[in-house]
């Protein structure tokens, strides 16, 4: 029999990585009609978060409301321990970039041009060697010196990824990245994201309507419907528990039929 | 540099190559200043070639005709670099940087000065070469008609932006006119006593006419009248915080709407 001092005590789990975000209690009213009911939700360093819904679920508001272009109705949201419903949101901001189909770069400035003016507002040291990094990293050769509104849909979607990596973002807010590209570019923007979030052990918060690229990419998925949590867990396990055989087969099967929702809608707590 | 400072810095880059790389909006810039000081010359030409009274007014009104300038490009120079960020969908972008609230009304206020030294080159050089009317002669009071006009027309905008910020580009007809309603109480052409009784206060009470009073004293009765340039200068300091406070007020409603990702009419 072995002496008890004798035994290696297991080692220690490794702690989680903290929460970078945390919502709790989140929701946004427009006058009667609602646009996200109260959500919580956190996380996690390194984490690649998917938030699915069909168009007008709720998805651009939540990450508008994190970002502070919308002002939550109700909850609170902190981003990298600063709470952005308070003025120390620009400290947050710093750390932080997007990529929204809402929002697109001045057509008339050139790629390099826009580049350089969001490197300064960031601070971003070392700027042209950044845009250098970036050129090679993206492939920006062929349009980094034409004006944003002579390039294709594809090429902006790239020249707003390439805008959303310029200050080495600590999380990354994407909505629909990838919605306007054609199969190989969608992979290669794919790429680079993973490339980066391994890189820099970065979070991802992505918001899509691609249900493989979810499946592909993230460990986490959020699927609102009207404003509320219908699903959330990983995807396979998602896909498991629904007896579906695809992120996509689950999504089909909530926008028809809301009654599969796998909680009562507004009493939902995440995490 | 401190960080505001580079960032508002930033926000002056932008629009500064937004210009560089255009002619036509150079060529925009310095139209309008031009042409209605080509206009008003040729008139103040007339009227002092005629033996009336007319001769001794007529002698103002290039004068007040560029200072009305200064206080249009101002509120349009500012306006219009707003609104280049509404067009371009890209103030989004902008509220998400680390960008404080007060940092984009100052930049814009430097561009407006920018802006307003290229528009207004070519119309001081037409006044001075054609009408022998050389505005630096007026010295220092020159300095403080500027200034004055300046913040009055960054006030208006900075309402008016505010409005259309709220409302959506559908409002944007608004930061074209709003500037000519305050055109006849300003006094431009003609002293403030001229009004009618009730309307006078109005006029009073802002600071655009006291500039006007100011460059008549000059003009016309050859006296530097400081009280003038100090009441605009009061009246300014009221008006600048309530544009700002109302711009503030604005930008906290569209927040409230999500009005900052749906920028379109």
């Amino acid at each position: 029999m072995k002496n008890p001092s004798d035994i290696t005590p297991p080692a220690p789990p490794t702690p989680p990585a903290p929460p970078i975000l945390n919502l709790r209690n989140l929701s946004k009213r427009f006058g009667a009609v609602t646009a996200l009911h109260p959500i919580s939700l956190s996380i996690r360093k390194g984490e690649i978060f998917g938030l699915l819904g069909s168009n007008g679920a709720g998805k651009t508001t939540m990450i508008g409301m994190i970002l502070g272009l919308i002002t939550p109705t109700t909850g609170e949201i902190r981003l990298l321990g600063c709470d952005m419903t308070k003025n120390s949101r620009a400290k947050a901001l710093a750390r932080v970039n997007f990529q929204s189909p809402y929002v697109e770069l001045p057509k008339r400035l050139t790629l390099r041009e826009n580049l350089n003016v969001f490197g300064k507002l960031y601070g971003v040291p070392n700027l042209r060697d950044r845009i250098g990094e970036l050129e090679e990293e993206i492939g920006l050769h062929h349009f980094l010196d034409r004006p944003f509104g002579s390039l294709s849909a594809g090429q902006r979607s790239i020249a707003g990824l390439a805008k959303a990596l310029l200050n080495k973002p600590e999380i990354l807010f994407l909505d629909e990245p990838t919605a306007s590209l054609d199969p190989d570019m969608a992979a290669r923007a794919r790429e680079i994201l993973m490339n980066y979030r391994a890189r820099e052990n970065a979070s991802v918060f992505l918001a899509s309507h691609n249900m493989r690229e979810v499946e592909e990419m993230c460990s986490d998925v959020l699927l609102l419907h009207q404003g509320e949590i219908a699903a959330r867990g990983d995807p396979r396990g998602l896909i498991t528990r629904a007896g579906a055989s695809s992120l996509e087969e689950l999504f089909i099967q909530i926008a028809r039929d809301p009654a599969r929702l796998e909680s009562p809608p507004r009493r939902q707590a995440v995490r | 540099m401190t960080e505001a400072a580079r960032r508002i810095a930033a926000i002056i880059l932008r629009h500064w190559y937004l210009i560089r790389g255009s002619w036509p909006r150079y060529v925009e810039l310095a139209y309008w200043p031009f042409v209605h000081l080509l206009m008003w010359g040729f008139l103040q030409n007339f009227l002092m070639s005629q033996e009336s009274g007319w001769a001794r007014i007529a002698g103002i009104l290039v004068g007040a005709v560029f200072l009305w300038e200064v206080l249009f490009r101002a509120q349009m120079g500012f306006s219009i670099s707003f609104l280049e960020e509404m067009w371009s969908r890209n103030l989004g972008a902008l509220m998400v940087s680390p960008m404080r609230n007060w940092e984009m009304p100052v930049a814009l206020m430097l561009m407006s000065w920018i802006r307003s030294v290229i528009g207004l080159i070519p119309a001081a050089l037409l006044a001075s070469w054609a009408f022998g009317f050389s505005f630096w002669d007026l010295g220092f009071p020159m300095i403080g008609f500027f200034l004055n006009l300046s913040v009055f027309g960054w006030s208006i905008a900075l309402l008016a932006c505010g409005v259309v910020l709220r409302n959506g580009l559908g409002s944007e007809s608004l930061v074209w006119a709003c500037l000519f309603l305050f055109l006849p109480v300003s006094c431009v052409y003609y002293p403030v006593a001229s009004l009618p009784d009730w309307l006078q206060p109005v006029a009073l009470a802002l600071p655009s006419a006291h500039v006007f009073e100011g460059l008549r004293a000059i003009l016309l009765e050859d006296r530097f009248a400081a009280a003038s340039l100090w009441k605009a200068a009061l009246l300014n300091g009221l008006y600048l915080s309530l544009g700002l406070a109302a711009f503030q007020y604005f930008l906290r409603s569209a927040r409230r709407r999500g009005m900052l990702l749906q920028l379109g009419e």
